[in-house]
């Protein structure tokens, strides 16, 4: 990912634009459509930069249920109604949780640091099932949003949460880019190379993914925070290891070799999830395993590496 | 007074619950490395089959004690058939693979067995209260026990000790100790690495499916079970060091306790009680209490 | 002042004696050449000096700074780097990326960490280190499909980008072919002279020794039982016996006379 990296940069504002273009012509369910998919790829870019370094986390739905109940306890307590400042708001919490549970578990790697993540989104799901103050496993409705100080029409609203999505995401994903280009971003894969020689060129391999693990936390809580907004409603199962599992599951599926497949990725899962959801309710998981599994057996750097082999003849 | 009875009967009554699910766990971790997500299906699976067994037996009008068989027996019937199927059929393949690869490979394994699950007995609860009624009750003072429960103390208790004696005094049990540090030498010398595997795999899903067919007497068995069994089993799993049976054991009483004495005295705080346990173990002890020592590196 | 000096180093692992009061000064600019066989406690006393391994007892003072018990990393950004027997490279990264990661890390601050790797200053620096290991021809080619040799190479241009005060070299030549050794030996050397580097190799040919140290160790059972120059402990009757591993004086076999 070295050259092109100003393609990059000009294909995301391009792609921005193009958005938000998008968002005067579409219908309000294209639109919904759109705002889960670009706050779910939030959530796996975050994943992406966590794979670089070799590791998995499937406690991400734990930062991201953070994000989404920040945004309705600070509506419902606060009067905080304005979507700017309710997504800043979400991540900022999100961002503070993984800064502390960071601490313990940037010590482990492979397994461990998968399943303690796990164990830390299901102790958030533990809380909130049994707290009667935060509507237990009802959870309770996100209170509508404005933008800019006006109260849109629930259209609109639509609309203008679609356009607050789309530039978080083009803004987060030329974060990224410009963090894989910089040597903090290239330091990831000499970690999962060799941590030993990382620490003996001075750097503190903990620093690094600590660094990276409180950045996905962020992305995902903002991700979270927009999806509560669009849904207009949040609950424990926000928290449930199966949505973490579903996070892992896009990663794979786009691969991450760049930081547009997490989008791309997330919008062509939540298609193929509503016609699923439609049409074969009873077998979704199973189609989501055999998926997984094809995926790892033979196309293990995802769709994008496919994308990639037709454009360049390489792998 | 009454109240830390309650708690210590009800804390070593979940114990050892959460001994028979969690030691299939850290027995096929400790020789594979493998960490077994699908172990949730098989303990779904065993109560499922456990349940329809029961079912079945109740409809013929044998001596409702007689019940009590049919719960090892579909364990080992699952088991067997769930084991051979995941570990020859999937998991051999990716021998040598990443670890968190074949982390992958097994939620997957778990997701695909979910909605078979679902697809061979539905969605409906089913209820297997049979061997739990025909063992009636003890009392003591104003509180009352389910022998079923108490019997799972004395149950754990037995497993543990034939898991010990089995891995201390039989001769395959001390080629588990070579198969682990280094299989290629063991292949060297003549172990049949790969049947070990077999094998290993096998008990762990039995014991897994065990854990669930022990608990379809207890609970009204629905779709779902199998989930929340796999994060509790590597919380204790975790706490008391990946592949260590005894570890298992003493992660089981830890978080078996802490967990009763929560409901009783706290409730809110169950679930965190667990994993909050779990966690302040591991600030301490990185890799649980009873971790293997590591050799030097460089 | 010494540059680096041990005092009394003791490590045990187990009933294993690693470093029996391990005492030595290395003055600045110097080329210092470690022997022993295996297991006589070189590595460990490496180890030690590079934060690896902490000594049960003793002291290891860099310079003006009492530096036993830093962490590798601190000790790396003291000024002391070193290359591995295995040698410890980014298999998946290429060759000329390995070193720019090894220089971009300079320093480890936070916003140097931010700023892009392939800039125009870290270039030229890694185009200076690949022309002087010779390294430039595989300078796009993955690390992880370099030959052994090259493979060292870069190992210890890693170690030396940061232009450490003091380099140690665990075995730069063990599993490099006979015809290769000392090619890679002598780049390795020149390079360092060029920047002013005191060494300190662990080796076991006795040839390299003989050509590029100019003060040599010899190491038995943790401790050391020679410190002079080459010319004189290769030809020491004790190093004969105990290191090379050749019959005694008296055609006896040796006794540990420790």
């Amino acid at each position: 990912m070295t050259d092109g990296h100003n393609h990059t940069n000009k294909g995301l504002l391009l792609a921005l634009v193009v958005l938000g273009l998008l968002g005067f012509v579409l219908p309000g369910w294209a639109a919904f459509l759109g705002i889960v998919a670009l706050s779910k790829g939030l959530v796996v870019l975050g994943l992406l930069l966590l794979w670089r370094l070799g590791l998995v986390s499937f406690g991400q739905a734990l930062y991201f249920g953070i994000g989404g109940y920040t945004v309705g306890l600070a509506g419902l307590w606060w009067g905080l109604h304005d979507a700017l400042a309710l997504t800043a708001l979400g991540t900022l919490a999100a961002t503070a949780i993984a800064a502390l549970l960071g601490l313990l578990i940037a010590r482990y790697r492979e397994i461990f640091f998968a399943m303690l993540s796990l164990a830390f989104s299901m102790i958030l799901y533990g809380l909130l099932v049994k707290s009667d103050l935060l509507g237990s496993s009802d959870g309770f409705g996100v209170p509508p949003v404005s933008f800019a100080g006006m109260a849109l029409s629930p259209a609109h609203g639509t609309l203008a949460l679609y356009a607050l999505a789309a530039v978080v995401a083009c803004g987060a994903a030329l974060l990224v880019h410009r963090l894989l280009r910089a040597t903090l971003g290239h330091l990831a894969g000499a970690v999962r190379d060799s941590e030993l020689r990382v620490e003996y060129l001075g750097v503190s391999v903990f620093q690094v993914i600590y660094a990276q693990y409180v950045a996905a936390g962020a992305l995902a809580g903002a991700g979270g925070a927009i999806t509560a907004m669009a849904v207009g409603h949040v609950d424990p199962a926000l928290v449930y290891w199966t949505v973490s599992g579903e996070f892992v599951f896009i990663t794979i599926l786009a691969g991450t070799g760049h930081v547009a497949a997490p989008f791309l990725g997330a919008l062509l899962f939540e298609v193929v999830r509503s016609f699923a959801m439609q049409y074969a309710p009873f077998t979704w998981q199973l189609i989501l395993g055999v998926v997984l599994l094809l995926l790892i057996l033979f196309l293990p750097n995802g769709l994008w590496s496919l994308a990639r082999r037709w454009r360049g003849g390489e792998a | 007074m009454y109240t830390l009875l309650a708690i210590l009967v009800d804390g070593l009554v979940y114990a050892s619950w959460l001994f028979v699910v969690a030691v299939g766990l850290t027995l096929i971790f400790g020789v594979m490395r493998i960490l077994n997500v699908a172990h949730g299906s098989l303990y779904a699976f065993g109560a499922y089959a456990a349940a329809s067994l029961v079912g079945a037996y109740a409809a013929t009008g044998f001596p409702p004690a007689g019940s009590l068989l049919l719960l090892p027996a579909a364990a080992l019937g699952v088991g067997l058939v769930l084991g051979l199927l995941l570990e020859r059929g999937l998991l051999r393949r990716l021998h040598g693979r990443d670890e968190i690869i074949i982390l992958l490979v097994t939620y997957a394994a778990f997701l695909i067995l979910e909605d078979v699950l679902r697809l061979i007995w539905g969605s409906d609860a089913y209820l297997a209260f049979q061997p739990y009624a025909a063992l009636g009750n003890l009392e003591a003072g104003v509180l009352i026990f389910a022998t079923y429960d108490l019997s799972l103390i004395g149950l754990a208790v037995l497993l543990g000790l034939a898991l010990w004696w089995g891995l201390q005094h039989t001769r395959r049990g001390k080629l588990r100790v070579a198969v682990i540090h280094d299989p290629e030498l063991a292949r060297l010398v003549g172990i049949d690495v790969s049947r070990f595997h077999t094998g290993t795999f096998v008990l762990g899903a039995m014991l897994g499916a065990l854990g669930g067919a022990l608990t379809a007497p207890q609970i009204s068995v629905t779709p779902g079970i199998g989930v929340e069994v796999i994060v509790l089993a590597f919380a204790v799993v975790a706490t008391g060091g990946m592949g260590s049976i005894p570890g298992a054991a003493v992660g089981a009483v830890i978080v078996g306790l802490s967990r009763a004495a929560a409901v009783h005295l706290l409730p809110e705080v169950e679930l965190f009680v667990i994993y909050g346990v779990m966690a302040a173990v591991l600030a301490v002890r990185p890799h649980g209490l009873f971790s293997p020592a590591e050799g030097r590196r460089i | 002042m010494p540059l680096l000096q041990t005092i009394g180093l003791t490590r045990h692992f187990g009933s294993v004696v690693a470093a029996r009061n391990v005492s030595l000064r290395v003055a600045r600019d110097e080329v210092v050449g470690i022997i022993g066989a295996n297991g006589a406690g070189k590595t460990t006393f490496v180890n030690m000096v590079t934060g690896y391994l902490t000594p049960e007892r003793g002291h290891i003072r860099f310079a003006d700074r009492d530096i036993t018990g830093l962490r590798p990393r601190q000790i790396t950004r003291l000024g002391i780097c070193r290359s591995f027997q295995v040698p410890q490279v980014f298999p998946s990264a290429s060759v000329r990326d390995n070193l720019l990661i090894s220089l971009g890390v300079i320093p480890a601050t936070p916003r140097a960490l931010w700023r892009p790797l392939h800039r125009p200053a870290l270039q030229e620096a890694a185009e200076t280190l690949l022309q002087r290991y010779q390294l430039d021809g595989h300078r796009s080619q993955a690390a992880g499909l370099l030959p052994q040799g090259m493979r060292k190479l870069l190992d210890i241009a890693m170690a030396a980008a940061r232009k450490p005060r003091l380099l140690l070299l665990d075995e730069p030549t063990s599993g490099v072919s006979v015809a290769e050794k000392h090619d890679i030996m002598d780049i390795v050397m020149a390079a360092l002279r060029e920047e002013g580097v005191t060494v300190l190799f662990v080796e076991h040919d006795m040839d390299i020794v003989a050509r590029h140290a100019q003060r040599v160790l010899a190491f038995y059972d943790g401790g050391i039982i020679a410190d002079d120059a080459p010319g004189t402990v290769l030809q020491d009757p004790t190093v004969r016996e105990l290191v090379l591993g050749e019959p005694g004086a008296n055609g006896e076999q040796a006794d540990a006379e420790r």
